[in-house]
């Protein structure tokens, strides 16, 4: 048999931890993370977005909300990703998000609307998400829509950076190869996010793919990719941040995979129990983001157990306001299910509506 | 007077007036560059221009569409070229399931004011797969607006038109007819209305109605059967969504006979829509529809393509049937 030549070229994916499971610091901590009261505002936001979880499920449950994707034991990527944003980027989500999109000044009520069944709430009133998009349900298109963002930064040579997230699951569609190899061709200003929650509703991700990472498929397309623990916050935070400001200087793209785990079914209207050994999920609650970062601060004396029962009722409050907001929330008119189809709107449209008002 | 054009130096001329008057232009799509296209359809841009308004991508469909919908939400105005109407399928994902209901779904927040262009229909011997008339499947597509331009005057008048609406716009150019016809076009940026259809032919017993290259059929039929005494009145219908109702309306009012001609497979043509919209308005006819159309087959390779196109005689024929 023929010998190769040579080695045509060869890589690694590096894997970036600070606070490991056990809540020990197991390498250097960024300069941010040393600051106890920033990391205090990182889990309190990480408890907020899981409050806002819990009763999005409750509502779904008792008939008030839709379908709903839950972001159980996946807060800390979406929080990292949010602290890491300027208000100039754009943030592309598929539907677990909602930490980065609380941050971005999208309301939970925007949210509830739209699992509500409502358009309205893709209609980010706040000015840090107006030109954010809105949850991509299909999988993987979103990948695209940042690439398309990203040219647009370049061609007008703006300092600004694209955000988007996908699943493991989408890392199997056309749409994410494509947008990762023009991002790499173009060194186009955009971090992407592979949110590795280890499922694709049912399919584990060994089934997935046969590659050893999810991060290394940038590597086909020449882009520095890397993984990250995404249950640790602060090396969340500080990677996203890190490629972010390259992105911005044009210095090129980059891959990150987190690696968490999902801990809640894939949404509402399945039930992971068909699928999932209930010891592997006992298991991930071990590794969870929340836990981590209260155990951390708590053996530092930074948080109390009085400081945690203010919060929770904190965020509590914070969760039901936003609920009575939505349920209080006027239906839209009718009409506005035809009414945004076109800026100018064809005559044929125009009769269809009007006969149906 | 500057020389007359023809179709595809009319698309060139719109795009430069276009790229000339506004900066947000971006023309993109495979081998648009410094080759200009496979048809020319963008020759010479790329070195008036440059590459940060041209801009060659790499050879994926999808992300081509994809990449506009992320661009035309940042205010950018992309007109991309598919390479041939086949290769249209890759991004239909993408013009569906996003650019065209991303106005709906944001409302109104996010907006994608896209041109896509791609050479359409059969004809030029070209290799499978490059000779598709796909309309029917955009037509049918809420949010979408469908344009079929059968001149020179027309590639250039509603290919502007196209760029300024604000929301995403097919632009299928039959290439049969690139280079048929030359006209004189005026570079003076005049767009036209773009739910339009144009009366071409003025005549009191049956109304023909098409678009793309088959106007020309269409048109010939027309004259050789005004020797035989019967008048047709000929609709080019240029916009297939929205469709122009009023004018074919009135027109098979007039006539109280209608012929539909289309290159495309017959079932759920947009043929199909033009007889219910006529079949709504019954008593205006005085005789069945009938469709003069592409046969419910995969287009055949060159060898027989003219075969499965509607030729003159079949158009005299489907006349002459409802008579």
């Amino acid at each position: 048999m023929n010998k190769a030549v040579k080695i045509a070229a060869e890589f690694s994916i590096p894997y970036y931890q600070y606070l490991n499971s056990e809540s020990k610091v197991i390498s250097p901590l960024p300069e941010f993370a040393k600051n106890f009261e920033y990391l205090k505002d990182l889990y309190k936001h990480m408890v907020l977005t899981r409050t806002f979880d819990t009763k999005a499920i409750a509502l779904q449950r008792t008939g008030k909300l839709g379908t709903y994707a839950s972001s159980l034991g996946q807060e800390a990527i979406p929080t990292g990703i949010g602290k890491a944003l300027h208000p100039t980027d754009v943030f592309l989500t598929f539907y677990r998000g909602y930490g980065t999109q609380f941050l971005r000044g999208v309301t939970m009520e925007e949210i509830f609307l739209y699992w509500g069944g409502s358009e309205a709430g893709n209609n980010f009133k706040a000015e840090s998400a107006k030109q954010d998009f809105p949850m991509c349900v299909p999988i993987g298109s979103q990948y695209l829509h940042a690439v398309g963002v990203a040219t647009a930064f370049k061609l007008r040579h703006q300092k600004r950076a694209v955000l988007v997230t996908c699943g493991d699951g989408a890392t199997s569609q056309g749409d994410v190869y494509e947008a990762l190899n023009v991002a790499g061709a173009w060194n186009l200003p955009v971090v992407f996010i592979i949110e590795n929650n280890q499922w694709a509703i049912s399919v584990p991700r060994e089934k997935q793919t046969a590659a050893k990472t999810l991060a290394q498929k940038g590597i086909a397309a020449g882009i520095a990719s890397e993984q990250v623990d995404g249950n640790d916050v602060i090396a969340v935070q500080d990677r996203v941040a890190i490629a972010l400001e390259k992105a911005r200087n044009n210095l090129g793209p980059t891959v990150i995979e987190a690696i968490t785990y999902r801990l809640s079914d894939h949404t509402t209207a399945d039930d992971a129990s068909r699928y999932r050994n209930k010891d592997i999920v006992g298991k991930s609650w071990q590794e969870e983001p929340v836990i981590r970062l209260r155990n951390y601060l708590f053996e530092n004396k930074h948080w109390s157990e009085s400081e945690e029962k203010e919060w929770q009722t904190a965020c509590s409050e914070k969760v039901e306001k936003a609920v009575a907001n939505y349920l209080n929330t006027p239906p839209e008119p009718k009409e506005n299910m035809f009414n945004f189809h076109y800026g100018n709107m064809p005559k044929s449209l125009i009769a269809q509506r009007d006969k149906f008002l | 007077m500057s020389a007359p054009i023809t179709l595809v130096e009319a698309v060139t001329q719109a795009l430069n007036y276009e790229m000339t008057h506004d900066k947000d232009v971006i023309v993109l799509g495979e081998d648009v560059g410094p080759n200009g296209g496979v048809f020319r359809a963008t020759a010479g841009l790329s070195q008036k221009f440059g590459e940060e308004r041209v801009l060659d991508t790499p050879l994926a469909e999808s992300m081509i569409a994809g990449l506009c919908i992320g661009m035309s939400t940042q205010g950018l105005k992309p007109v991309a070229e598919f390479q041939f109407d086949g290769f249209t399928y890759p991004a239909f994902d993408q013009i569906i399931s996003h650019a065209a209901r991303m106005r709906n779904r944001t409302r109104g927040r996010l907006t994608c004011p896209i041109v896509f262009r791609a050479p359409y229909g059969g004809g030029i011997h070209a290799p499978e797969h490059h000779s598709e008339s796909p309309e029917t499947f955009f037509a049918h597509i809420p949010g979408l607006r469908v344009i079929i331009p059968s001149s020179p005057a027309k590639a250039y008048g509603l290919l502007l038109a196209a760029i300024r609406d604000p929301d995403p716009v097919i632009f299928f150019e039959p290439k049969r007819i690139y280079r048929k016809i030359k006209q004189h076009v005026p570079d003076n940026g005049e767009a036209m209305l773009l739910d339009k259809a144009f009366v071409l032919r003025e005549g009191s017993d049956v109304t023909l109605i098409t678009w793309g290259a088959t106007v020309y059929e269409t048109l010939d039929a027309a004259a050789q059967l005004q020797k035989e005494n019967i008048s047709c009145e000929v609709i080019d219908l240029c916009s297939i969504k929205p469709i122009d109702s009023e004018t074919i309306l009135h027109s098979v009012h007039k006539t109280g006979r209608a012929v539909i001609i289309h290159e495309a497979p017959r079932t759920c043509g947009v043929g199909a829509e033009i007889a219910a919209i006529l079949a709504e308005d019954f008593y205006c006819l005085k005789a069945p529809i009938e469709r003069v159309t592409g046969f419910d087959i995969t287009m055949p390779y060159a060898r027989m393509e003219h075969d499965a196109m509607p030729q003159v005689k079949n158009i005299i024929e489907g006349v002459k049937k409802i008579f």
